[in-house]
C-alpha cells in the first residue's frame, strides 16, 4: 500500500522539479513548486499512516499552512513583478545576474 | 636624571624641539630656534667639560645604566652610558666644538627660510655623535655611527633644490655605506667569537684571547674597513670632498671637527684588540700614510677653499691612522683634539670669507680680499695646521713624528713629505687669498660668526701645553690620562730634537718658496687646471667604471630580467588563470532563477546519487 503512494509522490514531485525548470511563465512555476510540497505531504502522510504515528501528519499541516500563505505572497509578487516588465516570462528578470 | 643622561639627551630635546615648531609653527621667529638650539648644545657642552674635568681630576669613571636592552638567557645587551677616560677626552673637544659651531651657524645660516630644520639637524647630529663616544658597548655605538651618518647625508643635502648636492649626499651615504659593512661584520664575527654574559668593551677585551688569531685579524681588518669609511680614508675616501656641498657649518663641524674623527675613535677604542694583531695595525699605518700623501697632492691642485680644506682634513686623519698604526693610540687621539680646533676654526674662517663675498668659493675669483681680522684668525690657523712651533698642533704632529721614526722610517718618510706639502698647499691658500696686488672688500663678518672663532684661536694656539712631551720638562699629561694600552717606543732626545728643528726648518723653507711663488704674482692663473693631480688621481672616475657602471648594469639586469619578466611575470599569469576561471563559473551566475533551480537539483541528484552509492551495502 504504501510503495504505491511512495511512487505517486516521486511522480508527481518529477514532474514538479520539471516544470520548475522548463516553465518560463512565473505561474507556472510557482504551481510547479505548490506540486512539489504536495508530493512532500503526501509522502509524509502515507508514511505516517504507515507507521501509525501521527506526528508526521503535524508537519504536513504545517506545510499546507505555509503555503497558504507563500500563496499570498506570490500573488502580489506576480502582480509587482508584472507592472514592472508586463509579461511573466522570468527570463526577463535576471537582476540578480547583475548586467543590468 | 644623572650628568651624562642630560647630557646625552639634551640636544635630542632640542632637536625634537625645534622640529616639533617647524612642522607646526611655519611662521616662528628665528630667535626661538636660535634659543632652542643653543641650549641643547651649550648645556651638553657644559655638562661635557665638567665630566671630563671629574675625569681628569678624580679619576673617577661616570656610569649610567640607561636600560636593558635584549635578555634572552645569557644574551645580554645593556644600553649604558659610561664617561671612561677616552670618552671624557672626546667629549671634551666634541661638544664644546659643537656649541661655538652652532653659534656660528646662527650667524651663518642667519635668515636662511630653512633655519629651523637645519639646526634640527644639527642638534640630531651632536646627540648622535655624543651617543656615538659615550656608548658602553658597540652596538649603542653603531647606532651613534650609523645616526651620525644619516645626520650627515640629510645635510650635505641640506640645499636639496640644487640636485648635485642630493647627489654628494647620496654619494657620501652609499660610501659609508660600504664601511658600515664592514664595521657590522666584524661585530658580528665578535659577537659570535666573545663567551656570553654582556657584549660591552670591557667584556669584548677579557675575552679577547679565547679567539683565533686568524679570526681576531679578519675582525680587526673589517673593523678598519668601517673606520676607513668614516674617516675618509684610501679607498673610501672619495665621498668627502663631495661632502663640502653642504652648507660650511656642516663642513666645519661634521666633515672636520667631529664625525670624521669617529673612525680614529673607534680603531682608539679598540686598543687591545688591534694590539694583538700586529699586521693590521702595519696595514692602518700604510694606508693613513698613502692617504695622507695623496691628499696633500691632490690639494696642491685644488681652487676651491673649501675643497681645499676637505683634503687637508683627509691628510691630517692620515696623520692619526699613522699613529694609529705604529700603536701610539694617545698621540693619534691628541692629534685629533688640536685638529678638531684649527680645522673647525678653518673651516668657519673660510666660511666667513664665503659669506663675506658674495657666495664665491674659488680661490682664484677671491685674490685679493681685504679683511684683516679673518686674515689673522686664518693665519693662526693655517700656522697651526702646518705645525710650527709653539702652536698647539706642533705638539700633537711632533709626538707622531717621533713616534713613526722610531718604528717606522719609510712611513716616517711619507709623513715628512705629506708635513711639506700641508705647508705648501695651506700657505698657497692663503697667499692667493690674502696677498694680491688687486684689492676686494666684501660685506663686514656678522659678529655672532666672530665671536665663536675667538676662543678657537685661542685654543689653537695654547690646546698643545696640555700634552707637552718630556722634552719641553712637560709630563704627557693627557696621554697619561687616556691611560691607552699604548705601545712603547724611545727616541734620544738629541735625535727628538734634531727632528723637530729639521720638520720646522723645512716648513718654513718651504712657506718661504710658496711666497715667493704665489704671494703677489698670478702664479695660479698659469697652473693647469687638468693632468693627474687637478683629477684627482682618476679616482673618481676609476670608481664610475668599476664600480658605478657595474652596478648600473647589474641593477638594469635584475630590475628588467629578474623582477620585470620573471618575478611580475609569474605572478601576473598566476592572476590571470584565476581571472580566467572566475570568468567562466561568472558564466554559470546569470541571475536566472530556472538556471539556479536546475543547479539545485544537480546538487540534489548527485547528493542522492552519493548516498545510494555509499548505503548501498545496506540496501
Amino acid at each position: 500500500m504504501l510503495k504505491g503512494y511512495m511512487i505517486l509522490s516521486i511522480i508527481l514531485f518529477s514532474i514538479g522539479i520539471v516544470g520548475l525548470i522548463s516553465r518560463r511563465n512565473i505561474i507556472v512555476m510557482y504551481m510547479s513548486i505548490e506540486l512539489l510540497l504536495n508530493a512532500v505531504n503526501l509522502s509524509l502522510i502515507a508514511i505516517s499512516a504507515d507507521l501509525a504515528d501521527s506526528s508526521a501528519q503535524v508537519m504536513s499541516l504545517i506545510i499546507i499552512a505555509i503555503a497558504a500563505s507563500e500563496a499570498a505572497l506570490f500573488m502580489s509578487l506576480f502582480v509587482v513583478l508584472f507592472r514592472n516588465r508586463a509579461s511573466l516570462d522570468v527570463n526577463l528578470f535576471t537582476i540578480l545576474g547583475g548586467k543590468e | 636624571m644623572s650628568t651624562l643622561t642630560i647630557l646625552l639627551f639634551a640636544p635630542l630635546l632640542s632637536a625634537f624641539l625645534i622640529f616639533l615648531i617647524t612642522v607646526l609653527y611655519s611662521q616662528t621667529k628665528q630667535y626661538v630656534y636660535t634659543f632652542l638650539a643653543l641650549m641643547g648644545s651649550g648645556l651638553s657642552a657644559l655638562l661635557a667639560l665638567y665630566v671630563s674635568y671629574y675625569s681628569y681630576f678624580e679619576k673617577q669613571v661616570l656610569v649610567t645604566h640607561l636600560f636593558t636592552w635584549l635578555n634572552i638567557g645569557d644574551f645580554l645587551i645593556e644600553v649604558t652610558l659610561k664617561a671612561d677616560a677616552l670618552s671624557s677626552f672626546m667629549l671634551l673637544f666634541v661638544a664644546p666644538v659643537s656649541f661655538l659651531i652652532h653659534v656660528y651657524a646662527t650667524g651663518y645660516m642667519n635668515n636662511d627660510k630653512s633655519y629651523g630644520r637645519f639646526f634640527a639637524y644639527f642638534n640630531l647630529f651632536v646627540f648622535f655623535m655624543l651617543l656615538l663616544v659615550l656608548a658602553d658597548n658597540p652596538i649603542v655605538m653603531f647606532i651613534g655611527w650609523e645616526g651620525v651618518g644619516l645626520v650627515s647625508y640629510a645635510l650635505i643635502g641640506f640645499y636639496y633644490e640644487d640636485v648635485k648636492n642630493t647627489y654628494a649626499g647620496n654619494k657620501a651615504f652609499i660610501v659609508n655605506r660600504v664601511g658600515d659593512f664592514g664595521f657590522l661584520s666584524a661585530l658580528m664575527l665578535l659577537f659570535l667569537s666573545i663567551p656570553l654574559g654582556g657584549f660591552s668593551f670591557d667584556n669584548i677585551f677579557l675575552g679577547l684571547w679565547l679567539i683565533d688569531s686568524h679570526r681576531l685579524t679578519l675582525i680587526a681588518f673589517l673593523l678598519f674597513v668601517g673606520a676607513m669609511g668614516k674617516s675618509a680614508q684610501i679607498p673610501l675616501f672619495v665621498w668627502l670632498p663631495d661632502a663640502m656641498a653642504g652648507p660650511t657649518p656642516v663642513s666645519a663641524l661634521i666633515h672636520a671637527a667631529t664625525m670624521v674623527t669617529a673612525g680614529v675613535y673607534m680603531v682608539a677604542r679598540f686598543a687591545p684588540l688591534y694590539n694583538m694583531t700586529p699586521d693590521i695595525l702595519l696595514l692602518i699605518a700604510y694606508v693613513g700614510a698613502f692617504s695622507a700623501l695623496f691628499a696633500a697632492i691632490i690639494a696642491t691642485r685644488q681652487y676651491d677653499i673649501k675643497k681645499i680644506l676637505a683634503y687637508s682634513t683627509m691628510s691630517q686623519l692620515g696623520f692619526m691612522f699613522m699613529a694609529l698604526g705604529v700603536g701610539a693610540y694617545s698621540t693619534a687621539l691628541f692629534h685629533m683634539f688640536t685638529h678638531a680646533f684649527f680645522k673647525a676654526l678653518l673651516f668657519m674662517a673660510a666660511g666667513a670669507i664665503i659669506v663675506a663675498y658674495h657666495h664665491k668659493q674659488d680661490i682664484r675669483e677671491l685674490r685679493g680680499i681685504r679683511a684683516s681680522g679673518l686674515f689673522i684668525l686664518m693665519l693662526i690657523a693655517t700656522l697651526t695646521i702646518t705645525a710650527i712651533p709653539p702652536f698647539s698642533a706642533f705638539f700633537s704632529k711632533d709626538a707622531i713624528m717621533s713616534a713613526l721614526y722610531a718604528g717606522h722610517i719609510e712611513i716616517f718618510a711619507i709623513a715628512f713629505v705629506t708635513s711639506l706639502l700641508t705647508a705648501f698647499y695651506m700657505f698657497r691658500m692663503l697667499f692667493v687669498l690674502f696677498f694680491s696686488k688687486s684689492e676686494q672688500r666684501g660685506q663686514p663678518t656678522r659678529k655672532s660668526m666672530l665671536y665663536p672663532m675667538t676662543p678657537l684661536t685661542v685654543l689653537c694656539i695654547f690646546a698643545g701645553l696640555l700634552n707637552v712631551p718630556e722634552i719641553f720638562s712637560g709630563n704627557l699629561s693627557v696621554s697619561h690620562w687616556l691611560h691607552l694600552a699604548d705601545q712603547s717606543f724611545f727616541v734620544p732626545h738629541t735625535q727628538e730634537m734634531l727632528l723637530m728643528s729639521l720638520n720646522t726648518f723645512f716648513t718654513l723653507a718651504v712657506i718661504v718658496y710658496t711666497y715667493k711663488k704665489y704671494a703677489y704674482t698670478d702664479a695660479i692663473e698659469f697652473e693647469k687646471s687638468d693632468g693627474m693631480i687637478a683629477n684627482k688621481f682618476y679616482i673618481d672616475a676609476l670608481y664610475t667604471k668599476t664600480v658605478v657602471t657595474v652596478l648600473e648594469k647589474l641593477s638594469y639586469f635584475f630590475d628588467k630580467k629578474i623582477s620585470q619578466l620573471l618575478i611580475d611575470g609569474t605572478i601576473n599569469s598566476m592572476a590571470l588563470v584565476y581571472l580566467k576561471v572566475g570568468n567562466l563559473f561568472a558564466r554559470a551566475e546569470n541571475g536566472n532563477v530556472r538556471f539556479y533551480a536546475l543547479y539545485m537539483l544537480i546538487g540534489l541528484v548527485s547528493g542522492f546519487v552519493y548516498l545510494y552509492w555509499s548505503l548501498r551495502s545496506f540496501l
